[in-house]
């Protein structure tokens, strides 16, 4: 018996060849048109693409926020001054946004946790204020709440010096807001020795308390024991400024410019309702069963939630809220709206400034792009951590 | 009346704790809310929003062509009742075939009247509706491209579409505004216009066609392999396969999270802002900036709340019938 071949064009694995090579010739072909034309066009307008301006001075301020520069051979954290580089410029949005980021998405994910535990209480009161919140602000846009907190709330607050000072030293006033601050007055190495010292004990109780299921309990105790002993005989290196109001301005603790404080409030109130959605979804996709199994075996309402409800829950939790960090920390971009300077908006003043907004916008999508990179790494570690820990 | 009041101790004061819940909340609900209630019955200058209706509705469309938008708005909202009385005829009467040429008629002779007027004079909630609902019929295909791009067995493609969809899902939607703002206008002939409208609405197709395929791809991944066996078995090519029997199963298991994405990429479309469109919000800065509607920002952001929030509700309701209608959860 003869074996007859099959023609090409009839060969499954032959036209699969082909057609990726015509996707591949296809996606180089648009790639390297769409950039030969921007190219073409830029040379046309008199702006080749380079990245050269990244070393010419900026000229212009930066309201707010500091960098890590090198002067006299020695590493400082210094504000950004206009004599600095472009490229230092870029590093001082990227500080601003990382600070917004990081504590949006601690104060985001505990108000949440409060929220979407909230939403299941007993309490029709608070079940239902729960409710109303989560709806109202999933359903508005964030700028839009962006606006209402920096032009409706923060710039209509009296100026600061009609604004009284709440509770011991707290200021709120249209020129931001005013908080007690600790200020370095003694020598910090004796301090971060009891730190570590602290640390070492966290570990060792958490080791010792494992066998009784309670190792994040005895670390606990073991952190705060040594910490205070060791303060106790070190001393605290710091004392308590709080801001006061002087004759043109308030002086001492630490401001918070309304900027700020409206782009964190608003990602914060924001982020923190569709956390509570996931907590809620997580806690009642549990099945009934699991908790009345454990109510039956004699466990208590607390031993039930730590040991049978939580654990469960956290694992379905953990990759949709680890995807809501990654959101809140892409949404601070939206700051630029109010005038905050992060990463975006210095990324606008640049483009404008240098005529550079082509490269610019590159360079601010890879440090996104990293930045996400980052924290879904982490939140995949974290998520295997978990997994272990707690079983699959 | 008694049941009431036994309900409200059953839910309120059970016990010495739900007591105590109670109590705060009622504190934190009458601190907040009492001054807000007191200023919206007595302080509020709500007198500023019918002033301003037009602007919100249509921007600086000129207000003598303003029947342009009306006229469409008509023909959309003729096709929609239409659609619901064709869904309750029988089965194979004219009734029924009725609404997809209509609509198709509708929506050309609506962007024949609208676009009359230069595209630089669109905004208020009209622009907000123009920029959701071109964008997201733009990403749709393009998302479900993407995502058999990416279940695909063919490495190129995989890669491709991967990376893309990555890297969309990797950065801020500003910042692909941004690109499509600054880079159409290099790709098209020196003597074309590139509308700022239409760069937006590039950028957010661009942007929601990644985040579409995501849920498409889920959807791919959970048709049963027997399905294709299936339709392997009976002959069917597998364009015919995948159009018939694939792809409906697919996306139909998702519509929930797709109909979650079209909220999220209407509400997001208030980021034209940024790049200064006067859509809904952009309209509203602007009036904000007229020294006649000064210190009113507390009003008109309140209503503009309203105003997403109905319309985020409304497109939730339609995508809970939808489901309803596609017999999701019960099949």
């Amino acid at each position: 018996m003869s074996v007859t071949s099959v023609p090409f064009w009839r060969d499954v694995k032959k036209l699969g060849l082909l057609a990726q090579v015509a996707a591949a010739v296809l996606a180089l072909g648009l790639t390297a048109f769409l950039v030969v034309t921007a190219f073409r066009g830029m040379v046309a307008r008199g702006i080749p693409f380079t990245f050269a301006f990244l070393g010419a001075e900026a000229g212009f301020t930066i309201s707010e926020g500091s960098l890590l520069a090198i002067e006299d051979g020695r590493l400082v954290w210094r504000p950004f001054r206009p004599t600095d580089t472009y490229l230092a410029a870029f590093v001082t949005g990227l500080m601003n946004t990382l600070r917004v980021a990081v504590i949006g998405i601690v104060v985001a994910t505990s108000l949440g946790v409060f929220v979407g535990v909230g939403r299941l209480a007993k309490n029709g009161l608070l079940s239902s204020l729960s409710f109303a919140y989560v709806e109202l602000v999933r359903n508005t846009p964030l700028l839009l709440q962006m606006f209402f907190w920096y032009f409706a709330v923060f710039l209509n607050l009296p100026a600061a010096r009609e604004a009284a000072a709440w509770y011991g030293g707290l200021i709120v006033s249209n020129q931001g807001a005013f908080l007690p601050w600790p200020r370095v007055t003694g020598s910090l190495g004796p301090f971060l020795l009891v730190l570590v010292l602290a640390a070492v004990a966290a570990v060792v109780g958490h080791r010792w308390g494992r066998a009784t299921a309670r190792g994040g309990l005895f670390g606990l105790v073991g952190f705060f024991v040594v910490a205070a002993a060791g303060i106790a005989v070190v001393g605290l290196p710091f004392t308590l400024s709080y801001p006061e109001m002087g004759r043109f301005r308030i002086a001492g603790g630490t401001t918070l410019s309304p900027e700020f404080a409206a782009v964190l409030l608003s990602l914060v109130i924001y982020t923190a309702a569709f956390v509570a959605e996931v907590i809620r979804g997580a806690i009642q996709s549990l099945h009934a069963g699991q908790t009345e199994a454990a109510r039956a075996l004699g466990l208590t309402y607390g031993q039930t939630m730590r040991l049978v409800v939580l654990p469960q829950a956290v694992r379905i939790a953990i990759p949709p809220i680890g995807n809501l960090h990654l959101s809140l920390m892409k949404n601070t971009s939206l700051a630029v709206a109010v005038g905050y300077p992060d990463l975006f908006n210095v990324y606008r003043t640049i483009g404008n400034q240098s005529g550079r907004s082509l490269e610019g916008v590159v360079i601010v999508m890879i440090v996104y792009l990293a930045l996400s990179l980052l924290i879904s790494g982490a939140i995949n570690a974290y998520n295997r951590r978990v997994m272990r820990t707690w079983g699959g | 009346m008694r049941a009431a009041i036994a309900g409200a101790r059953e839910h309120l004061f059970s016990g010495p704790l739900n007591t105590l819940v109670t109590l705060l909340t009622a504190g934190l609900l009458y601190a907040v809310g009492r001054p807000i209630v007191t200023w919206a019955l007595s302080e509020a200058r709500w007198d500023v929003i019918p002033r301003t209706a037009r602007l919100l509705a249509i921007g600086p469309y000129p207000p003598q062509e303003a029947w342009r938008v009306w006229l469409s708005l008509a023909l959309v909202l003729g096709c929609a009742a239409l659609s619901v009385v064709a869904a309750r005829a029988r089965r194979r009467s004219l009734v029924r075939r009725l609404p997809v040429p209509a609509w198709l008629a509708a929506l050309a002779v609506s962007v024949a009247l609208v676009a009359a007027v230069p595209t630089n004079l669109w905004g208020g909630m009209f622009l907000t509706l123009v920029l959701t609902v071109a964008s997201l019929a733009i990403a749709f295909p393009l998302g479900v491209l993407l995502a058999l791009g990416r279940t695909s067995d063919l490495p190129i493609v995989r890669i491709l579409s991967t990376a893309f969809v990555e890297l969309m899902r990797g950065v801020p939607l500003v910042s692909v505004l941004f690109l499509a703002w600054l880079m159409v206008p290099l790709f098209v002939p020196e003597n074309w216009r590139s509308p700022q409208v239409v760069r937006a609405i590039i950028g957010f197709a661009l942007f929601n066609a990644a985040y579409y395929s995501e849920y498409v791809r889920g959807g791919l991944q959970g048709v049963p392999k027997g399905q294709h066996e299936g339709a392997w078995a009976l002959g069917l090519s597998p364009t015919v396969t995948l159009l018939h029997v694939v792809l409906p199963q697919a996306i139909r298991s998702v519509i929930p999270g797709l109909v979650g994405q079209s909220i999220t990429a209407f509400k997001n479309t208030s980021l034209v802002v940024i790049i200064g469109l006067l859509d809904l919000l952009g309209i509203t800065q602007s009036i904000l900036a007229n020294p006649n509607f000064l210190g009113l920002e507390r009003e008109l952001y309140l209503f503009l709340m309203v105003l997403y929030f109905a319309f985020s509700s409304l497109l939730s309701y339609g995508g809970r019938r939808l489901e309803q209608s596609m017999g999701l959860g019960s099949r």
